[in-house]
């Protein structure tokens, strides 16, 4: 699990503000591109150029190759654009909600519904 | 004056649309949710709304962050869905209601809700899954659907008690149309969940739960939140309470609950359905 990023208020949460939105500006116009199967091919084909194209920086970039979702959102991301990106490695939000909290996807179902039980 | 006859409130998670897609309604995972709705699915087959006022947040298909709209409202005659990159099937169009958009449109700018107006707008799983949930096979074509988005995605955010007051600024505007038609509100999205970030899973069920009750008896209770409120309690997209929260602003009078379900998890989200009726103040 990565740890915590001190600057936000809410441990574990990246409120997606002015800051966030002007960081992530480069990558979330990649992700938003991924809406066309088109796009999705051309990053397929040669992810460094279509990140390039974007304008994304090194760490953007460090972040797409790890497929680090965490560091994404640390770099400006926002989820529902980086979900795109999530949904292009076939992925669902209970895979990348494994991934961001460490836990395996069973783990992560099982708080699930541990919590939708009201039990924790 | 259009007569506004009831509301219905519902989750609008993609995963429904995959369920759906895969026939799983029955498997032992989704039953829980999908046994909810045939008595929604009842009532709006028996009233026969002319029109749904369907409050809604855009998680990335129309809108940008190059734009962001705040509160948006369609005024088309059709809407389309589209690919949003992850694979959920695309539905057939969406009937729209020209006129009435229109007269809402003005009737809020006047009373100080500037809107954003669009006269092209591809609409997302946040309005599409509703009607797939409502109208199985898709069979929504006869609905007349206005669409109204709030931005749920990048801070600030209208507030809930901002949401509230759309509502009641819509409300004001429908019954002020010269029409005999009639019209139903749905808000969708929600309940608690968060889905980025290590505090990604949070969900919180007893906080659902007084929600769908407040939202019945004491509706202001909940205006009372900030967003910032939401997102500490329920977790990040907690805020789409918002649309659940401008559904009810519509409402006037004596407020009826004839139905509720309310399930969790699906994925990674409480998943609350309320049918509401009121009675309008003579």
């Amino acid at each position: 699990m990565t740890a915590n990023d001190p600057t936000q208020p809410i441990p574990g949460t990246y409120l997606f503000d002015g800051k966030m939105a002007k960081k992530g500006y480069g990558l979330n116009k990649m992700c938003f591109s991924f809406n066309e199967q088109s796009a999705r091919d051309e990053f397929n084909k040669d992810p460094d150029a279509y990140c390039t194209k974007f304008g994304l920086t090194d760490a953007q970039i460090k972040a797409i190759h790890e497929r680090d979702i965490i560091g994404l959102l640390q770099q400006g991301g926002s989820i529902y654009y980086v979900a795109k990106f999530a949904g292009l490695l076939k992925l669902n939000m209970q895979d990348i909600g494994a991934i961001q909290t460490g836990m395996s996807l069973d783990e992560f179902k099982a708080m699930l519904v541990r919590r939708g039980a009201g039990e924790e | 004056m259009a007569n506004i006859i009831g509301a219905v409130t519902t989750s609008h998670i993609p995963a429904i649309a995959n369920a759906m897609a895969n026939k799983a309604e029955e498997t032992p995972y989704w039953k829980p949710f999908f046994d909810g709705y045939p008595p929604v699915r009842k009532w709006l087959n028996e009233k026969k709304p002319d029109v749904i006022v369907l409050f809604y947040n855009d998680h990335g298909l129309e809108f940008f962050i190059d734009k962001k709209p705040t509160f948006a409202i369609g005024v088309a005659d059709e809407y389309h869905n589209s690919d949003e990159g992850w694979g959920i099937a695309t539905i057939p169009p969406v009937t729209g209601e020209s006129e009435l958009s229109w007269h809402i449109a003005n009737s809020l700018v006047e009373d100080g809700f500037d809107m954003t107006i669009c006269q092209e707008m591809k609409v997302d799983h946040g309005l599409t899954v509703p009607l797939s949930l409502m109208w199985p096979g898709n069979d929504y074509g006869h609905v007349k659907v206005i669409p109204v988005c709030i931005n749920c995605e990048q801070h600030p955010m209208p507030q809930p008690k901002r949401c509230y007051a759309l509502g009641q600024a819509i409300g004001k505007a429908i019954e002020s149309f010269d029409s005999d038609m009639t019209v139903a509100i749905f808000g969708t999205g929600g309940l608690s969940h968060q889905l980025d970030g290590e505090a990604a899973g949070t969900l919180n069920r007893k906080f659902d739960l007084e929600c769908m009750d407040k939202l019945v008896t004491n509706p202001e209770e909940l205006t009372k939140y900030s967003n910032l409120d939401l997102v500490k309690i329920g977790g990040a997209q907690t805020v789409e309470l918002n649309m659940w929260i401008a559904m009810r602003g519509v409402l006037r009078g004596k407020v009826t609950e004839l139905h509720r379900n309310y399930h969790a998890p699906i994925s990674n989200t409480g998943a609350g359905l309320l049918l509401l009726e009121h009675e309008m103040p003579k």
